[in-house]
């Protein structure tokens, strides 16, 4: 190092390398996240609507009107709708890109070369799905106003609304992740078909859970999807009157189930970034 | 520290790296070290464990044994800060597709933490000196093979690294493409970059590396200049003769051929449909031709080829494992 010969190692003139700051990279790589979908906001929210705005249609407005379902139905509906839209799409912005990314594209690549623990780019994509989720069910609410005319609201629900709301969010990424990073590429078509059509008629979204006590196989598979606490814990904000699972104990499955999908996710994800 | 008393910018020592479930070491004690300023080559050919190496120096691939460092920094116990050092182009294309090139270079910057101003700066001059800046604005879809080549390398460049590192940087490009990228090598090494290169193109080795590794099997089997390495072969020139053997037997005739006066060695080099042996000698190619000829035709065998050459980087590979590296 004593040497004065040595050429500076700068590959263009200017200030030197700056130094590697976690913090800085994870943000940078966030923003990049944001940057993409901000710029194609319209095409992100036909993609994540269209479906649970279906549903409700379907079953809250074309059903109700005919006659086929009980009045106040949509009360028992909607809140399940919000849920569903959470976690299905927080489950989505995460697996889907790590699919592609990690088998197609490589585009994650740089990101995994970024100065920050390749841990912290898997939290990463928690963090931006579960923003892409909190956005998609929040535009649920003036969509719900619209199909049903009016959606049940209650501001002294609002504490216990936006800690589920939350918590779907996370869980759908969460999940989304370990399907990311555990399914095999050619594999991808069949296990989104297995997974995600029983995720969205096992989660108690179009019922209240406590009705299913006649079917109570079904109702022990439905104990078994994250989403029905998440409808569940949405019913009790907003339709207290509605019998529901009790709020306390949707919160803790939840949050334990964020917590130990999350390790599984990163681990797996960890296995896929570094060989 | 090598010989100058300089920090190695690059020093690998003992590398191991066993994948799971491999039942051999994709690489298996490897050491080298890499000067500042110097283009270091790696060359081998497919599965000889070099971009494996280059794997475990860019934090993408954990070693199974062994040291890795890059300017003092140890690539495992410390893999964050070794990101900020090291820059990879990579065989295949991974550049962002979502973003322009120009974002591309632009967000590159961004995770390593150069500001928004500088950023910018470095973006408009590196665009410019790869002839991209008409194209900044262009998603990379529709990038050839070359061209998005050219922006991964300035793209590495953004947070102007201690290493640069190309794997097969010429793998799949046209010639024109490919003498780009050369271009750009020597413009970089000028600069004062380092930069360790993976190759199984022998003429790139020689063309662009200070200093040439010949991997094979996941070992490193010979370490130096290119012209060191093939003046370490005991033949100076070679002449190499193509006979098509029609039931001949090869070897008595290889070994008719290698007991002529002159020939220090011979070497059968693979080839599909004919015996093609390399002679090695001591003294002038020319004085040996119609002797190898008389001895073809002795063997009552076709004489089809005859090149002189000067030993080359290959002539070094096929001395070290027995076989041609392609």
């Amino acid at each position: 190092m004593s040497t004065t010969t040595s050429p500076t190692p700068t590959a263009t003139a200017g200030p030197r390398r700056p130094a590697a700051s976690p913090g800085r990279a994870f943000l940078a790589v966030l923003w990049r996240d944001l940057y993409v979908t901000g710029r194609e906001l319209p095409v992100f929210l036909a993609q994540v609507v269209l479906q649970p705005l279906f549903l409700l249609f379907v079953f809250g407005k074309v059903l109700s009107d005919l006659g086929f379902t009980q009045p106040g139905y949509t009360r028992v509906l909607f809140p399940g709708i919000l849920a569903l839209t959470a976690v299905v799409t927080g489950l989505q912005s995460t697996a889907f890109p790590l699919v592609i990314d990690f088998s197609f594209t490589k585009e994650i690549e740089d990101r995994l070369l970024a100065p920050l623990p390749v841990g912290m780019v898997a939290v990463e994509k928690v963090v931006f799905a579960s923003l892409r989720a909190l956005l998609a069910a929040l535009v649920m609410l003036p969509i719900g106003v619209w199909v049903l005319g009016s959606i049940p609201w209650r501001s002294s629900g609002l504490p216990l609304f936006a800690t589920v709301l939350l918590l779907g969010c996370l869980v759908g990424s969460c999940l989304g992740m370990i399907m990311g990073t555990a399914v095999p590429p050619n594999r991808i078509n069949v296990m989104f078909a297995l997974i995600l059509t029983p995720l969205l008629f096992t989660g108690a979204s179009q019922y209240p859970w406590a009705s299913l006590e006649q079917l109570r196989w079904f109702q022990v598979v439905t104990a078994c999807n994250p989403l029905t606490y998440v409808s569940e814990g949405m019913r009790a904000a907003m339709v207290p009157d509605v019998p529901h699972i009790r709020p306390w104990v949707s919160v803790l499955v939840l949050a334990v189930t964020i917590v130990a999908s999350l390790a599984i996710g990163i681990r797996l994800f960890l296995r896929r970034a570094v060989d | 520290m090598d010989g100058n008393g300089q920090v190695p910018v690059v020093e690998v020592r003992d590398l191991v790296k066993r994948y799971r479930k491999a039942k051999t070491n994709a690489v298996d004690g490897v050491s080298f070290a890499v000067r500042r300023g110097e283009v270091f080559g790696l060359l081998g050919p497919n599965g000889a464990g070099k971009t494996t190496t280059v794997g475990i120096l860019t934090t993408r691939v954990r070693r199974t044994g062994g040291t890795a460092s890059v300017s003092g920094v140890d690539v495992g116990v410390d893999p964050v800060r070794a990101r900020s050092l090291v820059a990879v182009v990579p065989q295949r294309n991974n550049l962002d597709r979502s973003l322009s090139i120009r974002q591309n270079l632009l967000f590159h910057a961004a995770y390593h933490g150069v500001p928004a101003a500088e950023r910018a700066r470095r973006a408009g001059e590196l665009l410019g000196e790869f002839g991209l800046a008409e194209r900044a604005d262009d998603k990379p879809d529709m990038f050839s093979g070359g061209q998005a080549q050219r922006v991964m390398v300035a793209r590495a460049l953004m947070h102007a690294p201690e290493v640069l590192f190309l794997d097969e940087p010429t793998t799949g490009l046209d010639p024109a493409a490919r003498l780009f990228v050369w271009d750009r090598v020597r413009d970089l090494k000028a600069r004062g970059v380092t930069i360790v290169l993976t190759t199984h193109d022998m003429d790139e080795a020689a063309q662009l590396a200070d200093r040439v590794g010949i991997m094979d099997h996941g070992k490193l089997l010979a370490l130096d200049t290119p012209a060191a390495l093939t003046r370490g072969l005991p033949g100076r020139t070679t002449l190499e003769v193509a006979v098509a053997l029609d039931g001949t037997p090869a070897d008595a005739l290889l070994r008719e051929l290698g007991a002529l006066d002159g020939v220090e060695r011979v070497e059968p080099v693979a080839s599909p449909h004919e015996l093609r042996a390399r002679l090695y000698l001591a003294g002038e190619a020319p004085l040996l031709v119609a002797p190898a000829a008389a001895v073809v035709a002795g063997h009552h065998a076709q004489l089809t080829d005859v090149t002189i050459g000067a030993p080359s980087l290959e002539d070094v590979f096929i001395a070290l494992t027995g076989r041609a590296l392609r």
